[in-house]
């Protein structure tokens, strides 16, 4: 997957564990927590998703890089490089 | 702490909040009863397949984002609808109310079957590795939820938990509610029932290997308390929550009082897991009449908690027998006909839908009897259409549960009318 699939995949989730959400103005380098209602049990929702859907094992130091979309999607990156999109 | 005047010592419902599978809310549901619209429909659930329940269409956004809805339980979500409605049924300027001085007592048949079952079904997609089992497990499982679900809604911070105690949970949560309030542990509770258990397949299966799951070509037929066919449950989600209010604090601010609790009994057969014992029945019924301090002719309907069990329904009707032996003046009548059985919710949602009675004389019949089982003859049994009984002052709910739990409200017409 290339980096905007990877992005376009973190969206689709997003779409899921916040379906009351406004997604198209998300601001790729802000926190997310800064701009979406999101709390601890929602970033579990994510790391949970991607290891649903793609077998992606983040380990709990990681958390961290989950903070922004381009953190994230530079977090991802390599790890799935290789990987389809679902 | 402790309230000292009478006034203070007698409650009062004075909000009514419900979803029940023919009527999402009071009005609509109690014409639903006076017109014997039945709320059972097919349905089907994995692993069991094709059956039948009584299904509840509410406005699930109306209270809550989509995200909590996800995030949360089925209970909790009828919980929070109906409470919401409750309060707003109360005329209560929720933002005036002190929050930390209300509490929230919901009865619960089961809790946590539902979330497992689906947990458990989506790990076997995943070879039952644990790492997908979802963190939202604990929270949706703990018995709490429903009530805990209500607090988060309403930013309430007064004590929130639920009670377990099978079919006679309805009853249990409203009188925990009042004895909250009698305590002065609360000045608002917000009291009565919730139930989730269509969604979980095991109810469904485990009343049928019991040979007391209901089956019947027509759903509106299915459930028929006190029929001499009839031929089991009919498992029914729904809820019903109850504002109650120390009478003084009800008069104070003007609300208008649907019914006063005048009495109440809890007891337990201690005999069998799951057959009833019409002899503590009648004394539970008994002993409500005689702290409501009331005679058996004074009731004028008794919501009976028939399930449509063959064995069940008579039970009841003996115990009735013994304590209403000579009372040609109180009839009786049994809502599960229309809906089912909603277990957690069953008693709150039928002392809700007889509350009507205070304001239209009438008692809602039992529908589908079709055939009077001779064991069930009760002599003022309202069959088939409802019936004007006149002025109504008390009502008797009763609703009993499996592990022998009984419970009895006795409701009485507000002072106004």
């Amino acid at each position: 997957m290339t980096a905007a699939e990877i992005r376009e995949e973190i969206l689709d989730i997003l779409s899921d564990i916040a379906p009351d959400e406004d997604l198209s103005g998300l601001e790729d380098g802000v926190a997310f927590r800064d701009q979406l209602e999101l709390d601890s049990m929602d970033f579990l929702d994510i790391v949970m998703e991607l290891r649903k859907r793609h077998r992606i094992q983040i380990p709990e130091e990681d958390y961290g890089a989950l903070a922004s979309m381009a953190s994230t999607v530079e977090y991802l990156t390599p790890r799935m490089k290789d990987m389809e999109r679902a | 702490m402790q309230p000292a005047s009478q006034e203070s010592q007698r409650i009062v419902i004075t909000g009514i909040g419900l979803a029940a599978p023919n009527g999402a809310d009071p009005r609509a549901f109690r014409a639903s009863l006076l017109e014997g619209k039945s709320g059972v429909q097919p349905y089907e659930i994995r692993y069991v397949g094709k059956t039948l329940a009584g299904v509840c269409e509410y406005d699930k956004l109306r209270y809550q984002s989509k995200k909590d809805v996800r995030r949360g339980t089925k209970a909790g979500s009828i919980g929070i609808y109906s409470a919401n409605e409750a309060i707003r049924d109360a005329g209560l300027d929720w933002s005036a109310v002190d929050r930390s001085r209300v509490g929230v007592y919901l009865g619960i048949t089961e809790h946590g079957n539902v979330e497992t079952e689906n947990e458990v079904y989506a790990l076997q997609g995943y070879r039952f590795d644990t790492s997908f089992w979802s963190h939202h497990h604990n929270p949706r499982t703990v018995a709490n939820n429903p009530a805990g679900e209500v607090a988060l809604n309403l930013s309430i911070w007064g004590p929130h938990y639920t009670i377990g105690a099978a079919c006679a949970a309805g009853n249990a949560g409203l009188i925990q509610g009042a004895q909250m309030l009698r305590l002065g542990d609360c000045d608002l509770a917000l009291a009565g029932g919730v139930s989730e258990s269509i969604h979980t397949f095991g109810i469904f299966a485990s009343f049928k290997s019991q040979g007391a799951l209901a089956a019947h070509d027509d759903p509106a037929k299915a459930s028929r308390p006190f029929d001499l066919h009839r031929n089991g449950i009919v498992v029914a989600e729904g809820g019903c929550v109850f504002v109650l209010e120390r009478l003084d604090d009800a008069r104070r601010r003007g609300a208008r009082v649907h019914g006063e609790l005048v009495g109440y009994a809890m007891n337990t057969d201690a005999t069998d897991f799951v057959l009833p014992n019409p002899e503590r029945q009648a004394e539970c019924v008994a002993l409500a009449l005689r702290r409501a301090g009331l005679r058996p002719d004074q009731i004028d309907i008794v919501s009976t908690h028939a399930t449509g069990t063959l064995s069940g329904d008579a039970q009841e009707c003996d115990a009735l027998r013994r304590v209403f032996a000579d009372c040609p003046r109180t009839f009786f009548n049994n809502t599960k006909s229309f809906i089912g059985h909603a277990m957690g919710a069953a008693g709150a949602l039928e002392l809700a839908g007889n509350l009507g009675a205070f304001d239209d004389g009438l008692c809602h019949a039992t529908i589908n009897v079709d055939t009077l089982d001779p064991e069930c003859a009760l002599p003022g049994l309202v069959i088939g259409s409802p019936r004007a009984v006149g002025p109504v002052r008390y009502l008797l709910n009763n609703s009993f549960g499996m592990l022998g739990t009984n419970s009895v409200v006795i409701i009485g017409r507000p002072d106004d009318r």
